[in-house]
């Protein structure tokens, strides 16, 4: 084995371990609502993802997510929150509002309806 | 100060429409509550036009503090909600003026002005206000006229969005298209030459080889960065998300594949002998294949959500309807609650309501999949976008804008295709670890190339790994279940079935009992006549004829069993001249001079009268399951009338179809043993739980259960609610326009029981595509990566192309979406038979 393919080697194994830690092992950090007289409000950027992706609520509020999609790839066209059974369609360039009142204190995920893009409302006490 | 209205004016007159609620206080008591209220001047209730006067002071009280009064003592006080669309509005602070200038309405409720969507909800009183003030209102707040919002935008948002994305598509494809045939000429030299001889003689000098690699190189840009930018702006996005999809996979590809072929170009020198070979046709005609898999996959898509499309469609433009003693046409938009909508033949219901004068057919068959006009009168309901067919009538509408069955229907059947069943979170799981996955096996396949195999090592092992990234596909994964879903939730909702979501749908696949309410479910849930027996003396028509005119005045139900019966066998039942209701016992009276009783047994002997040859009658009668009554002309038997709750058309047919399914029928009711078992052997059924109390219903299901299979029960949503609950899928037989049954997994709107067999068909059918789709997607990446990777190679020395593997790709999401579209021309066991019976 000569120096280039230890090298290409090496190169390739780094990248294994990089996409690992990269899309897996990544913790992302919340982004907390902001409060309005008692309402928790988010705007959430669809492109390509969520933006923010990961919300930070407090249990017993009403929580109003404002989607606005900005792209028109089919994939996001429809955000699904299954654990509280709702989804709503969101046409491109147009604020959809999702509300809810979280009752419980953990994960609410939500996705596309294919599951690619992903992101969560995280309520805490 | 905001409205046309004078504030200041002591006494405010607003009529509240309202009736009494279960356990409701009486009138006078409401009466009293209402007058207490400060502010209150004057208060009239007539609950019998349900509807209270009052006078206020709006100064001084707020109309929703008397409502809440009211409906504290236990009335419902019909509100309505309105949607209006406010243009001109740029500030947060218009928010609060438009709001107020609302409120003050008299018969606004309240008014939500949400800045985002420029959107005012608006909760009111029908009748007491109508769209013209509301205008008004917002106009004299300095904004612009206040346009209706539309029924159901989104929809035909939804299509026009996929129109254009798919010309998008494949306006990008054309371009990838034209380009991929010169560099696929630049790429395959022997080829091109027997084409163009005199372009490319055989020596070719190295440099214009050079030089048609630059050229190749360069166009291929613009369709990197034109026909498949949404790769890499999407593999972007996502990236910054920590996430990867489809996307990263075309674009690392693709991407790889031009950066390879350019440093191979530029520097030769930097690769081993042989291996510095460009290869741009692999960007040019991936790029294009995959984005014209794309555009088709729109197109398809558009398809499979077409069953509420025409949902939406069914919906009618305008309305007559009678204002200020005129009939006037108007958006359908503007109707509101109270309105009478005056019907001509061949005309579509605007909206839901209740007939108040006239008769027709209506061709309900949209709606409730019932294919046969289903004949109304007076007090019946009328259901919006259903068609009328001959007669000309009028109805009061009861339901408009988003509470209407179709806008329900919409809104339920739109929710359930947002659902997921729960073979998709097994498959979510699967797909938020696929992409990375593929990339480490992309980058595996690189080494593994790299370090063992044969010469060029290099170009192989980038060729190999850039067509893993190519052929994995994860959206023929992802897309399997939801597609299918779309696809079978709208196929049942265009024969009046409507499944609450996914999971309903799944479980529904897996039903292995189903359980019947007998009343109302299997029969109409009211009694018919069904047999006149005369004695000895009399003839049929005579003895029907003088039962119901002794049972004319009664309102028993099954003396108007037999009232309805002899006027539908077209005999005239007279007035009886003397008329008495006999609790436990029956009807005497007095008819054309003659003494007539109707009536059980127990009459019959307070009489002491000899029932002889018909007590025999009764008793065939009675095993039959019906309810036999002696009638008595002065004083001789003169024969029995039998009623019973009927069978419905279909139940028969449709209990068959269900046991050909292989399920278990079961009856459930609260009649006798044999009663039951009387209807029972008639439908077809072998299992009855007779003798079941109301409230135990509930329980029986739950032993079913317990058998260890997937139970399903049928009833009305109301009665039956805690049974249905109990159940893995509970059905409830529609009532009118009420769709929404909150006890019920699968509403069936058209009432009939073909209705479970189709529900259940489809189900089965659904579950089945979804599930060929998601096995066949995962059998092609499965098979698909490997192949791709080269394992084939060291035994049969195949290796494939990453121009193949795009084309794979491509053609996999297809065929997802097609097959998911196969389940709009499923054809269900349950309609085939009654189509086929039609015929015969």
């Amino acid at each position: 084995m000569n120096w280039t393919q230890i090298l290409v080697n090496f190169v390739g194994l780094t990248a294994i371990a990089w996409i690992v830690a990269y899309f897996w092992l990544y913790r992302k950090r919340g982004v907390a609502a902001a409060e309005v007289s008692g309402l928790q409000e988010v705007n959430i950027k669809v492109k390509g993802g969520y933006d923010p992706d990961v919300i930070v609520v407090k249990r017993g509020r009403p929580v109003r997510l404002h989607f606005n999609r900005q792209e028109s790839a089919l994939c996001s066209e429809m955000v699904v929150f299954d654990k509280i059974n709702k989804s709503a369609r969101l046409p491109e360039g147009e604020t959809v509002t999702v509300e809810f009142t979280p009752e419980q204190v953990g994960e609410i995920p939500f996705q596309c309806q294919m599951g690619m893009l992903r992101g969560k409302v995280v309520v805490t006490a | 100060m905001y409205t046309n209205f004078d504030l200041t004016k002591i006494g405010t007159t607003i009529r509240l429409p309202l009736r009494a609620a279960k356990g409701a206080a009486s009138s006078a008591d409401l009466q009293k509550t209402l007058s207490g209220i400060p502010g209150v001047e004057q208060v009239h209730i007539s609950l019998s036009q349900a509807q209270a006067h009052v006078t206020y002071d709006p100064n001084r009280v707020q109309l929703g503090q008397i409502i809440s009064a009211a409906q504290r003592d236990g009335f419902l006080v019909h509100q309505a909600e309105l949607s209006v669309h406010i243009e001109g509005m740029h500030c947060a602070s218009c928010v609060s003026r438009i709001e107020q200038g609302l409120r003050v309405l008299p018969g606004v409720l309240e008014a939500n002005v949400n800045p985002a969507t420029e959107i005012a909800s608006i909760q009111y009183l029908p009748g007491a206000i109508d769209f013209a003030t509301i205008q008004a209102a917002v106009e004299a707040t300095g904004y612009q006229a206040a346009h209706l919002l539309e029924q159901q935008p989104t929809t035909d948002k939804e299509s026009a969005a996929h129109a254009r994305e798919y010309r998008n598509l494949m306006a990008k494809f054309w371009f990838a298209a034209f380009i991929s045939i010169p560099t696929v000429a630049v790429a395959y030299p022997k080829i091109s030459w027997l084409y163009l001889p005199s372009l490319f003689s055989s020596d070719v000098s190295e440099g214009l080889v050079r030089l048609l690699w630059i050229l190749s190189g360069a166009v291929t840009l613009p369709v990197m960065f034109y026909s498949g930018r949404q790769f890499f702006t999407g593999a972007w996005s996502a990236f910054k998300h920590h996430a990867a999809d489809m996307n990263t996979l075309i674009a690392l590809g693709t991407g790889a594949a031009w950066l390879y072929s350019t440093i191979a170009l530029i520097f030769p020198r930097l690769f081993p002998e042989g291996t510095a070979e460009p290869f741009y046709d692999v960007t040019a005609v991936v790029t294009a294949l995959v984005v014209l898999g794309q555009a088709l996959e729109v197109r398809a898509k558009g398809q499979t959500s077409q069953a509420i499309r025409k949902l939406v469609g069914l919906q009618a433009k305008t309305a007559r309807v009678v204002r200020n003693g005129r009939e006037t046409e108007i958006p359908v938009e503007e109707v509101v609650v109270g309105d009478i909508v005056v019907m001509r033949p061949g005309e579509k219901i605007p909206v839901d309501g209740v007939i108040v004068e006239g008769r027709s057919a209506l061709d309900e068959s949209m709606i409730t999949g019932e294919s046969l006009p289903v004949d109304k009168q007076v007090g019946d309901e009328v259901i919006g976008a259903t068609v009328n067919t001959t007669g000309s009538f009028k109805f009061k509408a009861t339901k408009v804008g988003k509470d209407t069955a179709l806008a329900q229907i919409v809104k339920m059947v739109q929710d359930a295709m947002g659902s997921k069943a729960p073979i998709a979170r097994m498959v979510d799981v699967v797909s938020g670890y696929f992409v990375p996955t593929v990339m480490i096996i992309a980058v595996l396949t690189f080494l593994a190339w790299f370090n063992f195999g044969p010469s060029p090592a290099l170009a192989y092992a980038v060729v190999t790994a850039v067509t893993v990234l190519i052929i994995a596909c994860p959206c023929a994964v992802g897309m399997a279940v939801p597609l299918s879903l779309v696809a079978g939730l709208g196929k049942a909702a265009e024969h009046g079935v409507l499944i609450r979501n996914g999971e309903a749908l799944q479980t529904a696949s897996a039903l292995k009992i189903v359980v019947l309410d007998k009343t109302g479910t299997i029969t109409k849930g009211k009694p018919e006549l069904t047999d006149v027996v005369p004695a000895m003396g009399f003839d049929e028509k005579t003895l029907l004829r003088l039962a119901a005119s002794a049972d004319r005045l009664s309102e028993h139900p099954l003396a108007q069993a037999i009232v309805q019966g002899a006027k539908s066998r077209g005999l005239e039942a007279a007035e009886p001249s003397e008329f008495n209701a006999i609790p436990g016992h029956g009807v005497e009276a007095t008819v054309e001079g003659k003494r007539v009783l109707v009536g059980n047994l127990k009459l019959m002997q307070r009489q002491g009268i000899e029932a002889g040859a018909l007590a025999e009658a009764v008793l065939r009668l009675q095993g039959e399951g019906k309810t036999a009554m002696y009638v008595m002309v002065d004083g001789k038997a003169a024969g029995v009338v039998a009623v019973a709750d009927t069978i419905k058309e279909d139940s028969i047919e449709a209990i068959q179809v269900m046991r050909q399914m292989g399920l278990e029928v079961i009856m459930l009711t609260g009649d006798n043993e044999r009663t039951a078992h009387a209807i029972a052997k008639q439908v077809g059924i072998t299992r009855v739980l007779a003798e079941v109390l109301p409230e135990d219903k509930s329980q029986q299901v739950h032993s079913l259960k317990a058998e260890g299979k997937k139970v399903g029960m049928v009833g009305d949503g109301i009665n039956d609610a805690p049974a249905l609950v109990e159940a893995d899928v509970g059905f409830a037989i529609g009532t009118g326009t009420d769709v929404a049954i909150e006890a019920a997994d699968i509403t069936l709107i058209g009432g009939s029981l073909k209705g479970v067999a189709y529900a259940i068909e489809t189900s089965k059918a659904t579950m089945r595509n979804a599930k060929q789709s998601l096995f066949g997607a995962f059998i092609y990446n499965a098979l698909g990566i490997p192949v791709a990777a080269g394992i084939l190679f060291p035994f049969f020395g195949i290796l494939l192309s990453p121009v193949l593997a795009g084309a794979a790709m491509a053609a996999s999401s297809i065929t997802v979406v097609g097959n998911a579209n196969r389940l709009r021309y499923f054809n269900a066991r349950s309609f085939r038979a009654r189509q086929s019976a039609g015929v015969a």
